[in-house]
């Protein structure tokens, strides 16, 4: 057992903790700007708005993650039109295709969620709403979507953890993050214990911060404990 | 309790002192290399390493199983004992013989860049500056432009089909393989013709090693007599010659 060589190969793993956490961050904030109207429009009793959600929904939550990358980054580049268009100047980069699988799937998970805890709004407080005059907007924006964004918030946190542990496969589309880090060092000391368990305390690291976030969020909302 | 201290010296006695004729090898391979090592569409594995360790184990008359293993875990799968061998067109560099031991040298062949025709070519860091280099991990090459082409995008792969996948996306500039492995892999399949070998063969001994041995553990010095037995058997009566000629149309085993 050799600590050394982590230690001597440092800037990888912080090259890696740095790439980690801004990809899923960012997906995370793009994906829940897809997931808040998606989860409100899937209940929508248009049909033509409810199906094509349904669908996205459907693909994204019954698919693996690392399926979904295989076919953004390599399925991508098998089409010339895609090819010779301006689109390819985004997906010839591995970080993109990356970001926009992430992005889409978690968007997917996130919507799911929020269709959840709309469609258990408590009746009263709507017809609460309803009794003061309240346009269908109004009550949306008010009531239905303060009250169950709040309540979102436990399954939600969960969600980023599946996130942070679910992008350990930007790796294999050569992105260096923490796993990809860990598979540089292991390829050179061929130590496969010590670089994974570096590894393994880096993602702990971010999980337990996400979670303490997550905690102090729900304080401040007092959420049911 | 004498009986059992005896009994038990003696197995501690003879395991040591008797060196161990292996009956029974099991054989890590990779399965993502053509034409050394190829995975068919039944999942069979096929290709010049693998006829090569099936013709070593019947000069051994033992009895062989071939274990599919990742490249970049092949080394720490073989510490780990999940096999006893690997025969995977493994380079003898003196970094893996730091852990582990290797037999004589089965095959030598040159690496080299490929890149789409009328790319240019020089070997200095600053031409290679911002370009995306593809390598598959943990193999000479990814060493070798590590250490030259610092100033390169270098991208690892787990195997050099999905390398090739990348050039031809031309998400790369340049992939660096085995020569033959460019030639079997990319240059004769589909869609191959828009590629050429660029820059000269490179075998500095320094990343590339005296050629690629079969790896063993380092303390399976039997093994790896037993190894070097029957290469020098299979060389001598044509049997090397056999497969290499099945597979290439130029001597591989270098000078």
């Amino acid at each position: 057992m050799d600590f050394s060589i982590i230690i001597n190969e440092y800037q990888f793993y912080l090259e890696g903790l740095w790439t980690t956490t801004w990809l899923v961050a960012l997906s995370l904030i793009l994906g829940l700007c897809i997931a808040i109207p998606a989860g409100i429009l899937r209940s929508s009793e248009n049909k033509l708005i409810r199906f094509p959600i349904w669908a996205f929904m459907y693909f994204f939550r019954g698919s693996p993650l690392l399926v979904q990358l295989f076919i953004i980054y390599y399925g991508a580049a098998q089409f010339d039109w895609l090819r010779e268009s301006w689109m390819w100047h985004y997906f010839q980069e591995a970080w993109f295709c990356a970001l926009l699988a992430f992005t889409l799937n978690t968007g997917a998970y996130t919507a799911e969620i929020v269709r959840g805890v709309i469609s258990t709004m408590p009746q009263g407080e709507l017809e609460a709403a309803k009794a003061y005059g309240m346009s269908k907007w109004q009550t949306l924006r008010r009531i239905t979507l303060p009250n169950s964004l709040r309540r979102a918030l436990p399954a939600y946190s969960n969600e980023v953890i599946f996130m942070i542990h679910g992008s350990a496969i930007a790796g294999i589309v050569t992105i260096v993050d923490i796993t990809g880090a860990a598979r540089v060092v292991n390829a050179r000391y061929y130590a496969p214990f010590e670089a994974y368990l570096a590894a393994a305390v880096l993602y702990m690291c971010l999980t337990f911060s996400a979670i303490y976030i997550f905690k102090q969020w729900e304080k401040h909302y007092r959420i049911e404990q | 309790m004498k009986k059992i201290s005896l009994l038990i010296a003696a197995v501690i006695l003879s395991s040591n002192v008797v060196a161990k004729e292996w009956k029974s090898i099991r054989i890590g391979v990779e399965g993502a290399y053509p034409p050394f090592s190829q995975t068919e569409a039944d999942g069979s594995i096929t290709g010049f390493d693998i006829d090569i360790a099936n013709a070593l184990c019947a000069e051994m008359k033992a009895k062989c199983t071939l274990v599919k293993q990742d490249w970049d875990g092949i080394i720490p799968a073989l510490m780990a004992r999940k096999f006893d061998a690997i025969i995977a067109t493994m380079d003898i560099t003196a970094e893996r013989q730091k852990k582990v031991a290797f037999t004589d040298k089965y095959q030598h062949i040159p690496a080299r860049f490929v890149a789409l025709k009328d790319t240019g070519y020089e070997a200095t860091d600053e031409f290679m500056k911002g370009k995306n280099i593809g390598v598959q991990r943990a193999t000479s090459m990814d060493l070798y432009i590590s250490d030259n082409y610092p100033s390169a995008k270098i991208k690892r792969y787990g195997s050099a089909d999905e390398a090739y996948l990348d050039l031809k996306a031309s998400r790369l500039d340049y992939v660096m393989a085995d020569s033959a492995a460019i030639t079997g892999g990319l240059l004769e399949k589909e869609g191959g013709d828009k590629f050429e070998f660029v820059g000269p063969q490179l075998n500095d001994p320094k990343w590339f090693g005296e050629g690629a041995g079969i790896a063993i553990r380092k303390k399976d010095k039997d093994l790896a007599a037993q190894f070097n037995a029957a290469l020098k058997e299979i060389r001598a009566n044509g049997v090397y010659k056999e497969i290499q000629d099945k597979y290439f149309s130029f001597d591989v085993y270098g000078g």
